[in-house]
């Protein structure tokens, strides 16, 4: 009966739209991986069949009646005006539909706001344009972007076929992990103006607003990459923070979990080695395009009454402490990098600026020195 | 059914006094047909421009990756589209109506306070100018949606306090407008019009009315806060002082649900002005509609949170706007029926005005099935931000409240010139408009279901089809609308040649005191008031 009235809901969404089916692009709402996400899913098909049926009985009615009830096929006018049992019919009958339809809305409701009992948590706080994550558990951070090819090919007027790239604007540069089969909790906030977390195969979204925390919860019972979008307008790369959250069985979530930890060792060991001003430049431009150049734009020229330039910038050109400095904190609009970025990205997108993008200023910062400050100013709250 | 008469009909009144001459008369006219006819115009003029900016959205959004404006400018575009199409085109419009069709439905000369009827009009131009001249602003359009929600909001450039100045401007004629209706419906009525009388037109922009004076000033109070939160250092929506942005929608859309029904209470008194008199029949269930009008506006104000779903609300909080929500369609269903029971076993012919008001019915109703299916919170989970609330809020303003402008148009431009406009020019007008619209706007149901958020320039390529083809519905529907633009032009310089009856219509004027006035009425409506009200839409 299930399958056949899904068969029966593609036939109806499929003849609205084209004949033909093409496995790219889908109609209706994904069922989506979680019992959540499922029983949502069964509730948007409830809806979406109550509505169905009143539509043929309304519509029905009435194109039954401008066939029929025409002047040109000689049809007098009745002069009927009210009908009090007829209202009253009509009046009751939707109210027992919306008391049927509210009764099973509750119960997911309820079942969705239900964080309780969770094995483990994750904070997400969002960014202008990327989304960090925390994993309260085990203390492993990063930050997600949209990936570089997607990057790329955005740029208006870049002339490169967006499907020539996978997953175009789907895809990040390092993706959230987690295990499958176990309640996880996530936390989230923001840094900057509003968000919204959303992965539709998950189920749910919700926004993450700066100040605040809100909560919700998923379980996933098979492996997997599930791909999703922020979906509250937050500037003008908005439509340019992807999530992608990968699914894995218990011992890999584990053994991703070792390499993580792993790599920051060794982030952490090239920290304390000398660099040359020139290897850091080098280094600066890859993180200058990553990090800066959405705002400050690629040429540095950065945009008139929004974004300052970063070519002879008083900041730039002026005392390198006074520029780490802002950059750790942050300031208005400027997000705090002291968090986000790397000691060795950080000292290198700083060299960078002053001696790239039309400054020649000459001098350098070590990562050493970088490590020295983020461990000593706690990252600071850029409105204060 | 178009009556015509051949002979010329001379309704001179020699005891008016005429308008003034040339260019002044338009700006220091008091009289309720100059100003509803400045209205009307200055609204379509603000739909050309509201759709040429959709024309960008939808040209951008043609092909996948980014071609012809940057990010910022295509938010800009989607904000400046919803603002000007809610306060430049289809508010004004209705506003427009108001002015030419209350006192001559009513029995009245003129609207009860016509200098202050001028300064709503000229404050509304003001206003929608200042908001346009941030186009050219650095830093740009507001480009943080037309819901203005902090903190994105306070990033806007030199922009800012001008929209916000707009906004209050805007409040002001709209608060100044209403007055004025409740005014002149309250106290200038003719003897023997009581209020359950009173043309369905009328009681639903007696009840619109009332909805902007309670809302508008909240609205002001929120961009005033804005205001304050960026250049006086408050923090009203700001964390870190103490503040909460999501306040700031709390507020908003305490005003913001209230005000999408401003546009849609007068649709449904249009629609249940034409449907009557083209099925020449009562309207079914005049008090319950009266009712139904009066219940959707009480419940208009206190469902507000259904817009913000996920914004982390307590669950009682998502349980009880559930629950109202879902209230709102017993109202809006009884509307529907009773339009569908207006139409049954009566004697329908489908000049253009039917025909766009029974679109209106049909696509309303999808609309509101959508709005049905939104109103579950954990579906909403869902739908939220998505395209799919773009095809649902579109199907209820684009051809539901637009749709009935164009009805309105076409009913009552023959009372309002003396003229008979081109039937076959206006049912083009009218298959091209009720295709192409669903075209534009159907595929994005299922956009938004296969998980394309809104406001977007770029999308990932599974959403490439449908984008295409809505674009293409969306250019076809804009370029169809310049057929109406034509027929307004040609209609004011004659249309057919013939000259229309007062009725204009079969037996209209059983329906309406309108028609019993010479087509086109005198410069002062009733002098007069009549003696015979008609009945037959009670």
């Amino acid at each position: 009966m299930k399958k056949t009235k899904q068969l029966f809901a593609g036939l109806i969404l499929m003849a609205f739209g084209l004949g033909t089916a093409q496995a790219e692009y889908t109609l209706n709402l994904m069922k989506g991986v979680t019992k959540v996400s499922n029983d949502i899913y069964d509730l948007h098909m409830l809806i979406l069949w109550v509505c169905v049926f009143i539509g043929i009985g309304v519509f029905g009615t009435m194109f039954y009646s401008i066939y029929h009830h025409r002047k040109s096929k000689g049809h007098q006018a009745a002069q009927f005006h009210e009908n009090t049992t007829v209202e009253i019919i009509w009046t009751i009958i939707p109210t027992l539909i919306l008391i049927g339809m509210a009764i099973p809305a509750t119960k997911a409701m309820v079942e969705l706001d239900d964080v309780q009992e969770s094995e483990m948590s994750i904070k997400v706080t969002g960014h202008q344009w990327k989304w960090e994550y925390e994993y309260l558990d085990n203390g492993l951070h990063f930050f997600s972007s949209l990936d570089e090819a997607s990057n790329k090919v955005r740029q208006v007027g870049s002339g490169i076929d967006p499907r020539s790239v996978p997953h175009y604007l789907l895809n990040v540069d390092k993706p959230l992990v987690i295990p499958t089969k176990k309640k996880i909790r996530f936390v989230f906030t923001a840094a900057d103006v509003i968000h919204s977390w959303w992965v539709p195969d998950l189920g749910w979204k919700k926004d993450t607003i700066p100040g605040f925390i809100n909560e919700s919860w998923t379980s996933v019972d098979e492996p997997g990459t599930y791909r999703g979008q922020c979906t509250e307008l937050c500037g003008k790369d908005h439509a340019f923070m992807p999530i992608v959250v990968i699914a894995m069985n218990e011992p890999d979530y584990n053994a991703w979990v070792e390499k993580q930890k792993a790599a920051i060792a060794a982030e952490a060991g090239s920290a304390s080695k000398q660099w040359a001003t020139e290897e850091l430049v080098a280094k600066g431009k890859t993180v200058y395009e990553a990090n800066c150049s959405s705002c400050h734009m690629a040429d540095g020229a950065g945009l008139a009454g929004t974004f300052p330039a970063i070519k002879a910038s008083p900041v730039v050109i002026g005392d390198i402490n006074a520029q780490v400095k802002l950059m750790l904190n942050g300031k208005g609009m400027m997000p705090a990098f002291g968090k986000m970025l790397s000691a060795v990205d950080f000292a290198a997108v700083v060299t960078y600026t002053r001696n790239g993008l039309g400054n020649s200023v000459g001098d350098s910062i070590q990562p050493s020195a970088i490590q020295t400050l983020q461990s000593a100013t706690p990252a600071a709250d850029k409105n204060e | 059914m178009s009556a015509v008469v051949a002979e010329h009909d001379d309704h001179h009144d020699h005891h008016d006094h005429g308008p003034a001459k040339g260019l002044l008369r338009w700006i220091i006219t008091t009289n309720h047909k100059d100003i509803g006819t400045l209205y009307l115009l200055f609204a379509l003029a603000m739909f050309f421009v509201g759709g040429a900016m959709a024309m960008v959205i939808r040209a951008e959004l043609f092909e996948p990756g980014m071609q012809f404006v940057n990010p910022q400018f295509f938010n800009s575009m989607t904000t400046m589209h919803a603002l000007v199409m809610v306060f430049g085109a289809v508010m004004p419009a209705f506003v427009g109506l108001a002015n030419w069709m209350i006192p001559m439905m009513i029995g009245a000369p003129d609207m009860a306070l016509p200098r202050m009827n001028n300064m709503s009009f000229w404050m509304l131009v003001a206003g929608v100018l200042l908001l346009a001249s941030t186009l050219f602003m650095e830093g740009g359009a507001p480009a943080s949606g037309w819901t203005l929600y902090p903190p994105l909001v306070l990033q806007t450039g030199k922009a800012l306090p001008f929209a916000i100045f707009s906004v209050h401007l805007l409040g002001i004629s709209s608060i100044m407008g209403a007055i004025n209706i409740i005014a002149t419906i309250f106290n200038m009525r003719a003897p023997g019009m009581t209020l359950m009388k009173m043309p369905m037109f009328v009681w639903t922009w007696l009840i619109t009315a009332f909805l902007l004076i309670a809302i508008m000033p909240v609205f002001a109070g929120a961009v005033t806060m804005l205001l304050t939160d960026r250049f006086f250092d408050t923090s009203f929506f700001d964390a870190a002082g103490g503040g909460d942005p999501v306040l700031y929608q709390h507020i908003f859309w305490f005003f913001g649900h209230p005000e999408v029904y401003v546009m849609i209470l007068p649709t449904f008194g249009v629609a249940s002005t034409i449907i009557p008199v083209f099925a020449r029949k009562p309207l079914f269930g005049y008090s319950s509609m009266v009712y139904a009008t009066a219940a959707i506006a009480f419940l208009s104000f206190i469902v507000w949170a259904h817009h913000m779903f996920t914004v982390g609300m307590p669950i009682a909080g998502e349980l009880y706007f559930m629950y109202a929500t879902m209230l709102i369609a017993i109202p809006t269903g009884v509307k529907v029926f009773n339009w569908t029971a207006t139409m049954w076993k009566g004697s329908m012919t489908f000049e253009t005005p039917m025909l766009f008001s029974i679109a209106f019915v049909v696509l309303f109703t999808m609309g509101g099935f959508t709005g049905l299916m939104m109103s579950v919170a954990p579906v909403d989970f869902q739908y939220h931000d998505t395209y799919f609330i773009v095809a649902h809020f579109h199907y209820t303003l684009v051809p539901a409240s637009v749709f009935i402008l164009m009805a309105a148009g076409y009913f009552w431009l023959p009372k309002w010139t003396g003229h008979m406009y081109d039937e076959r020019i206006g049912r083009l007008h009218f298959w091209l408009s009720v295709i192409s619209v669903n075209v534009l706007f159907f595929p994005q149901h299922f956009l938004g279901l296969a998980g394309m958020p809104r406001r977007i320039p770029d999308y990932a390529v599974q959403f490439a089809d449908w984008n295409m083809i809505s674009s293409i519905g969306g250019f076809i529907f804009g370029v169809s609308q310049l057929l109406f633009l034509y027929i307004v032009i040609d209609t004011i310089k004659g249309g057919t040649g013939e000259k229309v009856t007062a009725e204009v219509w079969e037996e209209a004027a059983k329906h309406s005191l309108e028609w019993t006035l010479p087509s086109p009425p005198p410069y002062h409506s009733f002098t007069t008031p009549p003696t015979v009200i008609p009945t037959e839409h009670i």
